[in-house]
């Protein structure tokens, strides 16, 4: 007699998740908030160091031009701490690089999208992206033995006929180590990112207004200021924001070119002045006590500057990209 | 009845002729004579001016002749198209510059001892041939060793909450992750100066150096694998699915071995993007001239350091001893991106 078997019970169904599956979305979710910890901590600890910089000197950190720190014979140390000179110094060096890197590179972006056939359009991309690659170091060693003594004659140039115009006169007939060649330095540190943030937007712009416009009879430039550059100019604007934050930040490069000197100076051809970041590097090496504190809190502004720059530029190249889809 | 197929030949009848190329090349070719002729009568003088005035003369001539051909919007274009192309041109000389000097002013230090001796028994000021970078060598592969270890399955398990989970955080968490990667190194430098050399018992070595670079090859990677994962066709995962796998092990076994070859290349990209970092290493290895291979302790030595040190001493020698540094920096950040490119063409092409 065969024995009767039980069916087997029905499975029970739930959308509750297994265990397996907590225990993986758990480790996961939680790793993906350590980047928002990170970040978090890089600001509150560097705030949490220069907050006696930011309350002894207050607002004045950001608007003072002087940093020293004079011991007296009696032993008596007073600091005066001020970033204002090397503000003003970051801004003019990154408004260099952008004026000179930002339209080469919205042309270069155009030349790859547009112009190239597709074959050496991948070399070319590939070169743009090693060139982002590039050490910053590697930057800042050729700048000064290969770019410098070129610059150095277009700045002599400038100053010979445009020193009528306020920024490019100088003080002295001193051109070497200057803003204006450190700009150029930035201006090839960020072409890479300003590039490829232009031609992933231009990449974007509807292929059916582009067949359209060739439909009409538009040459090709015509199709570009008609279609592309409408639709893109904002995601470039976006671009040379990214662009403008790797200014802001660069260290390396600019202190091997620059004569970083504490001192504002307007003069974009005069060969003295700074950026935040370098003067870190600059009075790092003797800093003690008081003035590390400072430099921390010097580090703090950069850090806040950037990711401000860096958050508005990143919201408008989403924005571009999401509506050419 | 018999009808011969007759081969159909593909033409490209809007490809230009070489009678329709020719006038163009006869042109650029006059420009360039004129350019000359106007250097040596005028002032001007020196690169500067035959390349401006080549650039001038080229563009009004060639876009003159297709004004009288096809009117004035082709001359307009061509215009634009001579733009274009020198401001291309203007891009790309750069990287041939720094490659051509780098490699010709490099390859004169180059020598065997190099990689066999450190900087301990010599100077910076010394001839090449004494001393070596072998401690910024072993100093550098133990900075990006432990920066893989601390920045990889971060990296990759945050791309993997931004791309499989899609919490409700996601859009925040990757809005992180790009502002992360903005951090300027000097900045990530003073951080772990600030936070763990300065408050806990690690002090400048190795590790704190990799601390560092950590927080700069994280969004690298992340992005990079986001980008990566998110190339995995959605049917794989269905199919994980429908046959009752859970989340996890549609991940584990399917996602992640999918894409593993764009794993590798986030990775790659990741430690080519950190290789070269000098900035946050001036705060947190120290930058020791001795061969140290303990990582945890001591100060430690690095390519970039030792790069940096050489062309801050300013002398023949020591700047010889940069050229030959960066040189070798140069040829592993060359590696690592052909590495990855060709990683992700393979990738490209499978799918």
């Amino acid at each position: 007699m065969a024995e009767k078997v039980a069916p087997p019970s029905p499975r029970e169904i739930t959308t509750k998740p297994r265990v397996s599956d907590r225990v993986f979305r758990g480790t996961v979710t939680g790793v993906g908030m350590l980047s928002l910890l990170i970040l978090t901590l890089i600001g509150l600890f560097l705030a949490l160091r220069g907050f006696q910089t930011f309350k002894s000197e207050g607002f004045h950190f950001l608007t003072g031009y002087k940093w020293e720190s004079v011991t007296s014979d009696s032993g008596q140390v007073t600091n005066t701490f001020g970033v204002g000179a090397m503000l003003i110094g970051t801004i003019l060096i990154a408004s260099v690089a952008l004026v000179v890197g930002v339209p080469l590179s919205v042309l270069c972006a155009l030349f790859l999208s547009f112009y190239v056939p597709d074959r050496l359009k991948k070399l070319l991309v590939s070169v743009v992206d090693l060139m982002a690659a590039f050490p910053s170091i590697l930057y800042g060693l050729w700048g000064y033995f290969v770019l410098m003594p070129m610059a150095e004659y277009w700045a002599k140039l400038l100053y010979k006929y445009l020193r009528w115009i306020p920024i490019f006169d100088a003080p002295q007939p001193f051109f070497e180590r200057s803003p204006f060649i450190a700009g150029l330095v930035l201006a090839i540190m960020i072409i890479p990112i300003v590039t490829s943030v232009s031609r992933e937007i231009f990449a974007q712009t509807p292929l059916d207004r582009v067949q359209a416009a060739y439909a009409l009879g538009a040459t090709r430039w015509a199709m570009i200021k008609t279609v592309v550059l409408p639709f893109g100019s904002s995601g470039v604007v976006g671009g040379a924001m990214l662009g403008l934050g790797r200014a802001f930040g660069e260290t390396v490069a600019v202190f091997t070119v620059l004569n970083v000197v504490f001192k504002a100076n307007f003069h974009i051809l005069y060969g003295a002045g700074g950026n935040v970041a370098s003067m870190i590097i600059l009075k790092w090496g003797e800093a003690v006590g008081d003035e590390t504190k400072a430099l921390l809190a010097a580090g703090f502004v950069l850090f806040v500057l950037t990711l401000l720059i860096n958050l508005a530029a990143n919201s408008i190249v989403k924005r571009t990209l999401k509506s050419g889809k | 009845m018999t009808t011969t197929a007759t081969p159909v030949v593909p033409q490209k009848p809007w490809q230009a002729t070489p009678k329709e190329i020719a006038p163009t090349i006869l042109l650029l070719i006059v420009s360039l004579l004129a350019s000359v002729v106007i250097v040596a009568m005028t002032p001007m003088k020196g690169k500067l001016a035959y390349a401006f005035l080549f650039f001038v003369i080229g563009t009004t001539s060639l876009s003159i002749r297709k004004w009288r051909i096809r009117g004035r919007a082709a001359a307009a274009d061509a215009i634009v198209s001579s733009i274009a192309l020198t401001g291309a041109a203007l891009v790309f000389t750069p990287v041939i510059s720094i490659l051509a000097t780098t490699i010709s002013h490099g390859v004169k230090g180059l020598h065997w001892s190099l990689f066999t001796q450190s900087m301990f028994s010599a100077s910076y000021q010394d001839p090449i041939s004494a001393g070596g970078l072998l401690h910024a060598l072993v100093g550098t592969l133990y900075l990006i060793l432990i920066s893989i270890i601390l920045s990889v399955p971060m990296g990759i398990l945050t791309a993997l909450y931004l791309t499989e989970i899609k919490g409700p955080g996601a859009n925040f968490i990757q809005f992180i992750v790009q502002a992360m990667s903005g951090v300027p190194s000097v900045v990530a430098g003073l951080f772990i100066f600030a936070s763990i050399i300065v408050t806990t018992p690690i002090k400048a070595s190795g590790i704190a150096g990799a601390f560092a670079l950590s927080i700069l090859m994280i969004p690298t990677v992340t992005r990079t694998a986001q980008e990566v994962l998110l190339l995995v066709p959605n049917d794989l995962r269905e199919a994980g699915q429908a046959l009752g796998a859970t989340q996890w092990k549609t991940v584990a076994t399917i996602v992640v071995p999918a894409a593993r070859n764009g794993l590798i290349t986030a990775t790659i990209l990741g430690v080519a993007r950190i290789a070269g970092e000098t900035a946050p290493l001036l705060f947190t290895i120290g930058g020791s001239d001795k061969l140290n291979w303990n990582p945890f302790k001591d100060y430690q030595g690095a390519l970039p350091f030792y790069v940096w040190k050489g062309l801050m001493m300013g002398t023949p020698e020591s700047v010889q001893r940069a050229w030959t540094g960066i040189l070798i920096l140069l040829i592993l950040v060359l590696v690592l991106f052909v590495a990855a490119r060709t990683l992700g063409g393979r990738r490209m092409k499978s799918k």
